[in-house]
């Protein structure tokens, strides 16, 4: 069977020795980042892009998507021992896990967490590698109406399905196409924007804008908050193992967040938050009485969202790998070190790449198998970490990204560039717009741009186009009916008491 | 009129400024052709507006997104003044020294990589930095210099072969 034949090409790719290692790099990586709070998976893939420059393109995305879910595993192991979400998708977690440990059991809810999340990789690998080649059938149907309609729809899913206001939301969203609108024009050669200056004739790099807003930005407002004092649970984690009554109460909490997250991972704007969030809310409304009453420590609280947001991340691969489509930041910068190696992100890559495409498919397996045994036993480790004092850790960061951002084109302009963005970025935190809305329409910008002109070249001006093609006008209509569904006062309440809960 | 939400107020103010610098910007760059060339000039204004689509030049695009950013900024300004919050959504203080001394510390670096390398480079930076945390001991601070500028010399240069400048000037 196809399904067999191509895992197998992926499973060979894997298990070289280079990829194994790289494989394994990222996954530390990831958790090691994920458990440290103020640094997250967007910054790190930002300041790793340049070092891919000396690695091929298959180790390169390998330890980059290691990064990606190891990131999730070691948010959890935060979330549930100290109640600081290393992640934003962990945020669910720490409600009841973060009881769970306080009450002793924390090992029960870092074993749930662990093998829920394990369970859920598995099932989104096999998901990926059976949908993948039907949906790039569906791409090459594509023109360039039906991807801006898509690109449209990206976004404006990406926005609804993410928190706070709406409407900034979405005017981020502007914003960030029209930075991206400083470069030079396509299809004419003029140079849009730059002001004389030979640097910005090329654009404002995404990593420039990543680094200067998630990280730099980050960490100004860590530093204007006065320090809090945490209980850390570091005495001994000892019962790692939940007991049967926990597996019983368990298992059925994972197999419907890991459906849940695999459905959700896809959408636009979906992946693993949005996974974990609606996984809570079902458990809640399913599991009618449970032994322990949610928010005092319920298992099924902590195994429902884990197993969905892992899901949730493996299946946002799938529209960035088979449309080249990026669903949330994180898979945009994906899609920026699939560039800079000189591949084009789409449904070609599976045709033209396999090796790339099925290895890291088949990477993604073995990562989640590296978590669950570097996670369980290593989590006095990783606690430990916690304990070094923010004044040692925030230089560090300061610096990796000063130096990550140089030498991307060993240009000085880039370093003035991202100091800007730093104090951007601290606006936007005080101003509380959601900065990864603006990088999503960076990102795409260039591409929406493209296929908006095209369209209309195509169709000699006509407007109408958009919604006269079939696929294109259905992908408008879901964009409009995903505004209206939100901005409904009864969707706003419940989307207000879904991250209230987690405040 | 009182601001009744102080953070959506400038958000707002934040969005017209930059739409509308950026549309004038726009009108810089051409549109597309008024009437294609082998044509005539269409009658009433909505086949012009279909005309002009028909070959978008390089303002286009931009023109139309700073338009519907100012117009957003608007509302969002609109309701700021208008819908009760809690507490006026005030912006609150600015952590000037954190912001201050972060931004001169990686402008510092962007100036003296070049120059003096990697070597001088870092404790500079990992100085500078430091100075906006909370507390600052020397031992410490100096201690973390050093690790990180072996650190990342064993990583980025080493490691990752990258091709930064580690020493200075007169020692290449």
């Amino acid at each position: 069977m196809d399904l067999l034949h191509n895992l197998g090409i992926g499973f060979g790719v894997a298990f070289t020795y280079t990829n194994l290692l790289y494989a394994f790099f990222g996954c530390v990586l990831g958790t090691l980042i994920g458990v440290l709070p103020g640094i997250g998976p967007v910054a790190t893939i930002a300041m790793l892009l340049p070092s891919t420059y000396a690695l091929d393109a298959t180790p390169a995305l390998i330890m980059l998507a290691g990064i990606y879910y190891g990131a999730q595993y070691g948010g959890s192991t935060t979330a549930i021992l100290i109640n600081v979400p290393g992640e934003s998708s962990s945020v669910v977690t720490a409600i009841d896990g973060y009881q769970m440990a306080r009450q002793g059991r924390a090992g029960a809810a870092l074993a749930a967490a662990g093998l829920g999340s394990f369970f859920a990789g598995c099932v989104g690998t096999i998901i990926i590698a059976a949908f993948a080649p039907p949906l790039t059938e569906l791409a090459f149907k594509f023109g360039p109406a039906e991807y801006f309609s898509l690109m449209v729809l990206g976004l404006i899913g990406a926005v609804v399905l993410a928190s706070g206001s709406l409407l900034k939301a979405i005017a981020m969203i502007i914003l960030g196409l029209l930075l991206a609108q400083i470069n030079t024009d396509v299809i004419s050669g003029t140079a849009r924007y730059s002001f004389d200056i030979p640097q910005l004739t090329d654009g404002i790099g995404f990593v420039v804008i990543a680094m200067g807003v998630f990280g730099f930005g980050e960490i100004i407002a860590n530093l204007g908050q006065p320090p809090e004092h945490r209980e850390v649970f570091t005495k001994k984690v000892k019962g790692l193992w939940p007991t049967r009554r926990d597996f019983m109460e368990a298992w059925p909490s994972v197999l419907r967040g890991t459906a849940l997250g695999s459905v959700l991972g896809v959408l636009p704007g979906g992946g693993a938050l949005l996974a974990a969030f609606a996984a809570y809310t079902v458990e809640k409304k399913l599991v009618r009485n449970p032994r322990i009453p949610f928010g005092k420590g319920a298992i099924q609280g902590v195994a429902g969202p884990e197993s969905a947001n892992n899901a949730g991340a493996q299946t946002s691969f799938i529209p960035m790998l088979t449309l080249g489509i990026p669903p949330n930041a994180v898979m945009a910068l994906m899609v920026g070190a699939m560039t800079i190696k000189g591949i084009q992100p789409g449904p070609q890559v599976m045709t033209s790449n396999p090796q790339l495409f099925w290895g890291l498919i088949a990477s993604m397996w073995l990562g989640n198998l590296m978590l669950v045994i570097l996670n369980l036993p290593l989590i006095g480790i990783w606690i430990k970490l916690l304990t070094v004092p923010y004044r040692f850790l925030f230089p560090a960061i300061t610096l990796f990204c000063c130096i990550g951002v140089y030498s991307l084109n060993n240009s000085n302009f880039d370093v003035y560039m991202t100091a800007i963005f730093a104090l951007v970025g601290y606006l936007f935190y005080k101003l509380s717009v959601e900065p990864a809305p603006l990088l999503l329409g960076f990102i795409l910008g260039p591409m929406m741009e493209e296929n908006l002109r095209r369209a209309l070249l195509l169709s000699r001006g006509d407007w109408s186009t958009f919604v006269t093609r079939p696929l294109s006008s259905g992908l408008l209509i879901a964009a409009a009916l995903l505004i209206v569904i939100v901005s409904l006062p009864s969707i706003k309440k419940k989307r207000e008491v879904a991250f209230h809960d987690a405040d | 009129m009182r601001i009744k939400s102080e953070r959506d107020f400038w958000a707002g103010l934040m969005f017209i400024a930059v739409g509308v610098i950026f549309a004038i910007g726009a009108t810089n760059y051409s549109m597309g052709p008024a009437c294609p060339p082998t044509d005539h000039c269409a009658a009433n204004l909505w086949a012009r507006l279909s005309q002009l689509s028909a070959h978008p030049g390089a303002g286009y695009f931009p023109l139309g997104l700073s338009i519907i950013l100012a117009v957003l900024g608007a509302v969002v300004l609109f309701k700021a003044l208008t819908i009760e919050t809690e507490g006026g959504d005030k912006v609150g203080s600015f952590a000037w020294r954190p912001l201050v001394i972060i931004i001169v510390a990686i402008s510092v670096f962007g100036v003296m990589l070049e120059p003096v390398g990697l070597i001088i480079t870092v404790p500079v930076l990992i100085l500078i930095a430091s100075l906006a945390g909370d507390e600052f001991h020397w031992k410490g601070v100096l201690a973390a210099a050093v690790v990180l500028t072996i650190g990342s010399w064993a990583i980025f240069v080493w490691g990752l072969k990258l091709t930064i400048p580690v020493w200075p000037w007169f020692a290449r």
